[in-house]
């Protein structure tokens, strides 16, 4: 209880607020980490998720790897690529894109296959082409559910993203090395409710899209 | 290569401190999941706060909660304990809502012919609700064993022995070949443990063999 | 539970095998308590034997390998308990007696206990060390070897701009950065000392590697000018490195130095001294290459060494 109290006057400091090693710069980078990660996964992710679903083919493959990519420690993966890459973004990077795959494109299939067979075969008869299909109706309806995807994934590397630190980057980890390294346990704690306050803002800024791009008359799932 | 081949002591050392500390919050997760679901689940918003909560803890960062767990349950810095605590956590945060999820799944119709038909409250939760649900719990119990396994690594940079110890000192002495045995064999021992949990389930569940298994 | 032998607790419950994991889980409050006492066979001695412990580094298990084995050659009974993480975790376990002996660094050694301890040469700091140092432990001779904190950089860099001293960064126009732990921050000779002593300016970047391979690579690719290289890494001579010279003596010396608790009697302690008097800093260079170049196990490493000096 105390170091809680002491890390809340670590926070309400306003030293710790300002320079380049504050936390607006911070949490600035750890948000820039995040959203890169994110971002490069669903790249790969959602067109690769997009095609399984909507064909069918590669789906049941796709969701296997996805699987066995959740059981890789992300730890080990920032360490081995370091050592291959050298220090900077790049071995974290690689890391969270693997991180954040699995759940975008375990998302972007259900997202496809959740449309209803026979409003698809509608489509289908009204002489849609199958891009238009996917594009007009399966995209619109299972959007929730990519953008909760989108929401997992992002959850997940917002928590791993304080391994930048580890090996030369910014990001909120600095506080939660520099606190283990020097046992500065206050300044630990305040970078890990930085970093839950950031998942928060985050979760429910996706929860909310999620609610808005529901299709009107469609409740979501 | 050759360090993997010399040091396949330290290794198989590792990888059992690994399982002892990676089993046991999955069972005790599992297990304490159940009831908090149905409790849950009798209340509406308590349902709502129980999913919001649980993928919020779920964004708590697991070195810095190793770190003070000590703290705040009373424990000493190198105790297994504290990863236990930690990963049941990490384990509930995952487990509670797919619990909740796989009792809903349970059709109230058939609840009600159940107790039409003479079963009492508690056999009728362990005869016909419990297995029933067993399909969505086992996907839930699924990605609890391989999220904690994956997990346990972080206590390496603590010096808490498992296979992250690898990563630790593979990092520090530049041997690659130690850092990826120990990412292999962390997803290998997900990967055992998840077939594992799938053969149990068909030998508990012989109905989900033939049928799909229907998701909530 | 215990703040002791956690480790021979976990080894414990593997030689009991599954049987343990699911009482461990059915059971409830403390999954570890109650299989230390099949665990502590492994190491053959039990509690009347030298529990040797080693910090989370490869060189330290190294140097606690060599005090195993002069120890064993004399005929004592020896546990190891190797690689516990850093000082907050082993010191404790020293001072309740669950180890009995671990080799540790005279600087960080006295850091620990007098957070603001300033640097002085290795003998006052071993004086001050048994004024520090609580009831029961005490620290035995400490070694001519030393694995301190450096400001190092490139033969090239040091030559282009003239560089032997810490000092002489004050003239270097371009921004300093140098890769260290994020501890090296908050640290008396990190960039607040280098600023207050020799009046230069060095912003840390952070690699949590201890000085390892990836700190060398980001000094060797010039994504830093400086890194924070232990002086007992092989890599300084490797890589033709420079460390920079200290005359302001800022940076605390880290002689390797054994801390113990009465368990360690006078024989133990003759023939722990043996290895002491005989370890000097080139020796614990040459232990840790064939650790990282040659990826040998510590025993191996210890074995050979100990033979070649003549000392088991």
């Amino acid at each position: 209880m105390t170091s809680f109290l002491e890390a809340l006057a670590w926070l309400g400091d306003p030293a710790h607020w300002s320079g380049p090693s504050g936390i607006p710069i911070r949490t600035a980078e750890h948000l820039g980490y995040t959203v890169l990660g994110v971002l490069v996964a669903a790249l790969i992710a959602v067109p690769l998720g997009l095609y399984a679903g909507h064909t069918g083919r590669l789906a049941s493959l796709s969701l296997a790897l996805a699987g066995a990519a959740r059981a890789l420690p992300t730890l080990g993966l920032v360490t081995l690529f370091a050592l291959l890459l050298g220090i900077g973004l790049g071995a974290p990077l690689l890391a969270f894109v693997i991180l954040a795959i699995p759940s975008l494109l375990a998302g972007t299939i259900a997202a496809v296959q959740s449309a209803d067979p026979a409003t698809v075969d509608a489509a289908r008869a009204q002489g849609m082409t199958e891009t238009q299909i996917l594009a007009r109706v399966e995209i619109p309806l299972g959007m929730p559910l990519l953008i909760g995807g989108v929401r997992g994934a992002t959850v997940q590397v917002v928590a791993t993203a304080m391994l930048a630190a580890y090996v030369g980057n910014g990001g909120l980890g600095r506080y939660i090395f520099l606190g283990l390294g020097a046992r500065d346990y206050p300044q630990m704690l305040a970078g890990s409710l930085l970093i839950i306050a950031l998942a928060l803002v985050l979760d429910l800024s996706l929860l909310l899209l999620q609610r808005l791009t529901a299709p009107r008359g469609v409740r979501a799932a | 290569m050759r360090w993997v081949l010399d040091n396949l002591d330290v290794i198989a050392g590792y990888t059992g401190a690994h399982l002892v500390q990676a089993l046991p919050p999955v069972l005790i997760a599992f297990a304490l999941s159940l009831p908090l679901a149905k409790l849950a689940n009798a209340r509406g918003w308590l349902r709502t706060s129980v999913t919001t909560t649980s993928g919020l803890l779920y964004a708590i960062p697991s070195l810095p909660l190793f770190v003070l767990l000590p703290g705040l349950i009373g424990t000493s810095v190198r105790s297994p304990l504290n990863i236990a605590v930690a990963l049941t956590l990490y384990g509930l945060a995952l487990m509670v809502p797919a619990a909740s999820d796989a009792f809903r799944s349970v059709s109230r119709d058939v609840l009600g012919s159940a107790t039409a038909q003479g079963f009492a409250p508690a056999a009728r939760f362990l005869q016909v609700e419990l297995p029933l649900a067993g399909p969505v719990l086992l996907a839930g119990v699924r990605v609890v064993a391989v999220s904690t396994i994956s997990l346990v690594t972080v206590g390496g940079v603590l010096g808490v022995p498992s296979l992250g110890m690898l990563f630790v000192d593979g990092f520090r002495r530049g041997i690659l070949a130690e850092i990826a045995a120990g990412v292999v064999l962390t997803a290998a021992l997900a990967l055992i443990i998840d077939a594992l949990l799938v053969l149990l389930g068909r030998a508990l569940m012989p109905w989900t063999r033939q049928q799909g298994v229907r998701s909530a | 539970m215990t703040i002791h032998s956690t480790r021979r607790h976990l080894l414990g419950t593997l030689g009991a095998g599954g049987l343990a994991l699911g009482a461990a889980a059915c059971g409830g409050s403390d999954p570890f308590e109650e299989e230390g006492a099949a665990g502590a066979s492994d190491a053959g001695g039990g509690s009347a034997g030298i529990v040797i412990g080693s910090q989370a580094y490869y060189s330290n298990e190294i140097i606690a390998e060599l005090f195993a084995q002069v120890l064993e050659a004399e005929g004592y009974t020896v546990e190891r308990q190797y690689q516990i993480g850093q000082r907050e975790v082993y010191i404790p376990e020293l001072e309740s007696g669950a180890l009995s002996l671990l080799p540790d660094y005279l600087g960080n050694l006295l850091q620990h206990y007098d957070p603001d301890a300033e640097s002085a040469s290795p003998e006052e700091i071993h004086a001050a060390l048994g004024e520090a140092l609580p009831e029961g432990l005490r620290v035995l001779d400490f070694a001519a070897a030393s694995d301190q904190d450096s400001y190092t950089t490139t033969s090239d860099f040091a030559a282009e701009h003239s560089l032997t001293t810490i000092g002489d960064l004050a003239g270097v126009e371009e921004d300093l950065t140098i890769a260290a732990n994020s501890e090296f921050e908050v640290r008396p000779y990190g960039p607040e000392g280098a600023k207050e002593i020799y009046g230069v300016d060095v912003s840390v970047v952070p690699v949590e590697d201890s000085g390892g391979p990836l700190t060398v690579q980001a000094l060797l690719d010039g994504d830093v000018q400086l890194a924070d290289i232990y002086t007992a890494d092989p890599a300084i001579a490797e890589n033709d490195l420079v460390v920079l010279e200290d005359p302001e003596s800022m940076i605390l010396p880290q002689n390797v130095v054994p801390v113990v608790t009465d368990a360690i009697d006078e024989g133990a302690e003759a023939a722990i001294g043996t290895v002491l008097s005989a370890l000097s800093a080139d020796d614990l260079v040459e232990l840790n290459r064939r650790s990282v170049v040659d990826q040998a196990s510590s025993a191996d490493i210890a074995s050979d060494w100990l033979s070649e000096k003549g000392l088991v």
